[in-house]
């Protein structure tokens, strides 16, 4: 691992070719990069290197709304994909947050920001992850090779398939160039049930029983004592789903939230603003759902708050908690937001993932000059 | 045998067989260890049956631990291990050579766990496909990807090669649908990937194993997403009397927000075919498509109006609904019953390119001119919602260099799929049949990190060592290991 002092030097090539030649000459000197989109997913603050970012590597390359196919740049700023899309009637289906509330900073979320985190919303228990909507990349390895991996195409087995490998590896193995995604039709309905006045416990009761229904439930959140169902569709199929879950807690409090209303929930609960405005430490934690409920109330018992997304799959605490207290509970927590915590961002993974992760580490980046230690525990 | 090479046998471990055979004995239960010529011969080919070679010898173990345990005898002795499902691919990515020992999944069949709160099923990866969803009827669940050889094929194999099927428009190919797996590795060792979690918390492993032929691991248990079961599902059939209308008709329906969980696309020569054998009443004309959506009846009813809309519009020949589950059954006969009409006429070639959709039309004519260019008749019955086509080459096996002609025709095919910006193969996977052709897709550089990322996981290049990449690319790294 490189040990030169955190620089002010900022590179923002504006060709993949410039960028591989970038990365090239570092490889050659050994002086690490510190990797970054618009540097709004991750804090890398404490990466050694000179500021590499993509954000100059920009522009759609292709969008096919009838082949559900977007091509693009990966410094192409994520809203105007999204407009992009929204102006054909559809979207990314994972719906990527946007975590700039939390971390704040000044930065554009980029698609390849969103591809290098694997960034997916509360969508994510439906739709699948940013992984799933990935067809392919093109990429530049930490020697300055440029690589290209999947297509443009739904299905596509040929090879090993190292974009899932890219795909949130926080420009460790390489840095993206351009991502091709498959696009979906947007709901044309969308409305909210909402519990209110129930613990993790209910919430998660809850949960379970309408992800078992077929009404394809596409996010199921809990915080501060309200758990939240969102159902979308085609307008007939909206009011059948509703009708059908209303009768399915008919025992049950619950207020029904319009479009509108609908929209800014699940953008908010996307975006963790409820855990924004503040410095305390942030925590993600993917968890079998449901050993949430225990898992949340030992977090909360270090002080400070949860909250819960993805059918209780996804537990987000903000609180004082230290790393090792935090990881004593939750293996596998990955720390959002550092505030006063000391230690890695991601936690240690079993001896032989880990060797394997290190193996693969060394092939894409032999001289460890791509933020370095960024994702080791 | 035909075009397609497999390296010599190495005649060190041959002349070894005997000391492989008692270690393996050793290590593992007798019935374990199957070496009789008489038997191995059950396991010389996949389902692309043009290639043979009986193994060394088969192991059929029954746990995690003896699959590491014959992992650990193969490395110490340097012996190449070909995992084997149900041996269904049509790529060969089962195939064996003499110098190998095969690790079967057969007796892997054990259901460990079904969790409908968390909505996931773990299973030994010996199971079949199709048994996982009957196990998870009762609880109102199933198990999305459904490739057609469902009934025989195994979780172990469809992680593999990444299986797809005709529902995954709507649910996703395996790799969406795997949360987990136990991995054996070359050294012996068991990994867990993932599990009932959504998502690693480090590198994504998982998605790196999951279609990687049996390069990286050994996969003994998987950990699955299970997803309800909807409470209906209709197909209609939609006749078009053109091509480039009946692709025109799948990007309309596409772009409307109706997502079917299948489009599936039939042409005249695969209509005539069907209609001889199965008599399934399927309009006389140039293209069909079968279109299944699901819901509520009145969901049903709601989408089937809007894709009835868009069909009306192209001026289709046909255009039925189902209106009851024999209608529905009566739609999807001939479909379901393609390959067994196309077998009846002789040989065949069953190829997987998948294609960007909006390149169907001209993909499909090119495909027609090269069939008058080799001489060869060709049949396309494929997923046209996501462009994964099958184009069946038909060929007589018995009649000397036809074996050869439809192979290149093929590769003409894969290479067009390429260049109109798709890929070699959408599900089936490289195996030896697509090997060689790796080239037309990626780079050598390409290719070569493929290969280093097979080196971290396997540096002795043991597993499936001679399938995916092409010959010469990999020598480098297979002599290595020989030497």
């Amino acid at each position: 691992m490189s040990t030169d002092a955190i620089s002010r030097t900022a590179h923002a090539p504006g060709s993949e070719a410039e960028l591989a030649e970038i990365v090239a000459g570092h490889f050659t000197t050994g002086q690490s990069l510190r990797v970054a989109g618009g540097g709004t997913r991750v804090q890398t603050g404490h990466v050694a290197g000179e500021l590499l970012t993509t954000r100059a590597v920009s522009g759609v390359v292709a969008y096919e709304p009838g082949e559900m196919t977007l091509i693009a740049r990966t410094g192409t700023p994520l809203h105007e994909v999204e407009a992009m899309l929204a102006s054909e009637g559809q979207a990314l289906a994972f719906e990527p947050p946007d975590l700039r509330r939390v971390l704040g900073g000044d930065g554009t979320p980029t698609i390849g920001g969103m591809v290098a985190a694997n960034a997916s919303g509360p969508r994510r228990i439906m739709a699948g992850a940013c992984r799933d909507h990935l067809l392919g990349v093109r990429f530049v390895d930490g020697q300055g090779r440029i690589l290209k991996n999947g297509g443009r195409v739904m299905k596509n087995v040929t090879g090993l398939d190292l974009s899932k490998l890219l795909c949130g590896s926080f420009g460790t193995l390489g840095v993206l160039t351009e991502v091709a995604m498959k696009t979906l039709p947007q709901a044309q309905a969308r409305a909210t049930l909402a519990f209110p006045g129930v613990d993790e416990a209910a919430a998660l009761r809850i949960f379970s029983s309408a992800l078992a229904t077929p009404f394809e439930i596409s996010g199921a959140a809990f915080h501060d004592g309200i758990a939240w169902l969102r159902i979308e569709g085609l307008p007939p199929q909206l009011a059948y789903r509703q009708k059908r879950l209303q009768d399915l807690f008919s025992g049950r409090e619950i207020e029904i939230l319009d479009a509108d209303a609908t929209v800014r929930l699940w953008r908010d609960l996307r975006d963790v603003t409820h855990f924004a405005g503040t410095e305390a430490p942030l925590w993600r934690v993917l968890v079998k759902p449901s050993d949430a409920p225990a898992i949340a109330a030992a977090l909360r018992g270090l002080g400070g708050q949860v909250s819960l997304d993805w059918g209780g799959g996804l537990i987000w605490y903000c609180g004082p908690g230290e790393a090792g207290a935090v990881r004593d509970i939750a293996p596998h927590a990955v720390l959002v937001r550092r505030g006063e915590v000391e230690g890695p961002v991601f936690p240690r993974q079993s001896a032989p993932v880990e060797r394997l992760s290190e193996g693969l580490r060394r092939k894409f980046d032999p001289a460890g000059i791509l933020n370095p230690g960024l994702m080791e525990g | 045998m035909s075009g397609i090479a497999m390296p010599q046998p190495d005649i060190r471990i041959l002349e070894r067989a005997p000391q492989i055979v008692a270690s393996l004995q050793e290590a593992l239960p007798l019935d374990t260890v199957i070496f009789d010529p008489e038997e191995t011969r059950a396991y010389e080919c996949d389902a692309l049956t043009a290639y043979r070679c009986a193994p060394l010898a088969v192991v059929l173990p029954r746990s995690t631990e003896e699959v590491a345990a014959v992992m650990r005898v193969c490395a110490d002795m340097g012996v190449p291990v070909v995992p084997r499902g149900a041996g269904t691919s049509l790529a060969g990515g089962a195939l064996p050579t003499a110098d190998c020992v095969v690790i079967g999944t057969a007796r892997l069949r054990d259901v460990l766990e079904i969790d409908t709160d968390n909505r996931f099923i773990r299973v030994q990866t010996g199971v079949t496909n199709l048994s996982v969803s009957e196990m998870l009827e009762p609880h109102g669940f199933f198990y999305a990807p459904d490739p057609s050889s469902q009934l025989a094929c195994t979780i172990a194999g469809n992680i593999a090669m990444n299986s797809g099927g005709a529902h995954c428009l709507k649910y996703g190919v395996t790799t969406n649908n795997l949360m987990g797996a136990t991995v054996v590795l070359t050294t012996g060792e068991i990994v867990e990937l993932g599990g009932p979690e959504l998502g690693p918390s480090g590198l994504d492993l998982l998605g790196l194993l999951c279609g990687s032929e049996g390069q990286l691991g050994i996969v003994t248990e998987a950990v699955l997403r299970i997803v309800p079961r909807p409470e209906g599902a209709r197909p209609v059939l939609i006749g078009f009397d053109g091509a480039e209308v009946a692709g025109e008709c799948v990007a309309r329906i596409i772009r409307s927000g109706v997502l079917p969980v299948a489009i599936e696309y039939m042409d005249e020569p695969c209509l005539r075919a069907v209609e001889d054998f199965a008599h399934a009443g399927y309009p006389d004309c140039a293209a069909v498509l079968i279109v299944e959506v699901e819901g509520s009846p009145d969901e049903i009813a709601d989408q089937i109006a809007r894709i009835r809309d868009i069909a009306a519009a192209l001026d289709p020949v046909e255009f039925r609904e189902s209106r009851n589950a024999d209608d529905a059954l009566a739609i999807w006969k001939g479909r379901k019953s393609a390959f067994g009409a196309m077998g009846r006429l002789g040989d065949y070639i069953c190829l997987d390119g998948t294609v960007p959709v909006g390149q169907l039309p001209y993909t499909l004519r090119r495909i027609g001119e090269l069939s008058k260019q080799h001489g060869l008749e060709v049949a396309n019955v494929f997923h046209a919602g996501d462009g994964n086509m099958h184009p069946l080459i038909l060929f007589n096996a018995n009649e000397p260099g036809q074996l050869e002609r439809a192979e290149a025709f093929g590769a003409d095919i894969l290479r067009l799929c390429v260049e109109v910006g798709g890929c070699l193969t959408g599900e089936h996977g490289v195996g030896v049949e697509k090997r060689d052709l790796m080239g037309a897709q990626y780079d050598a550089v390409d290719l070569a990190v493929q290969m280093e990322v097979k080196d971290v996981f396997d540096p002795a290049w043991l597993l499936n060592p001679a399938k995916v990449f092409p010959l010469e690319a990999s020598a480098a790294h297979r002599l290595k290991v020989a030497e």
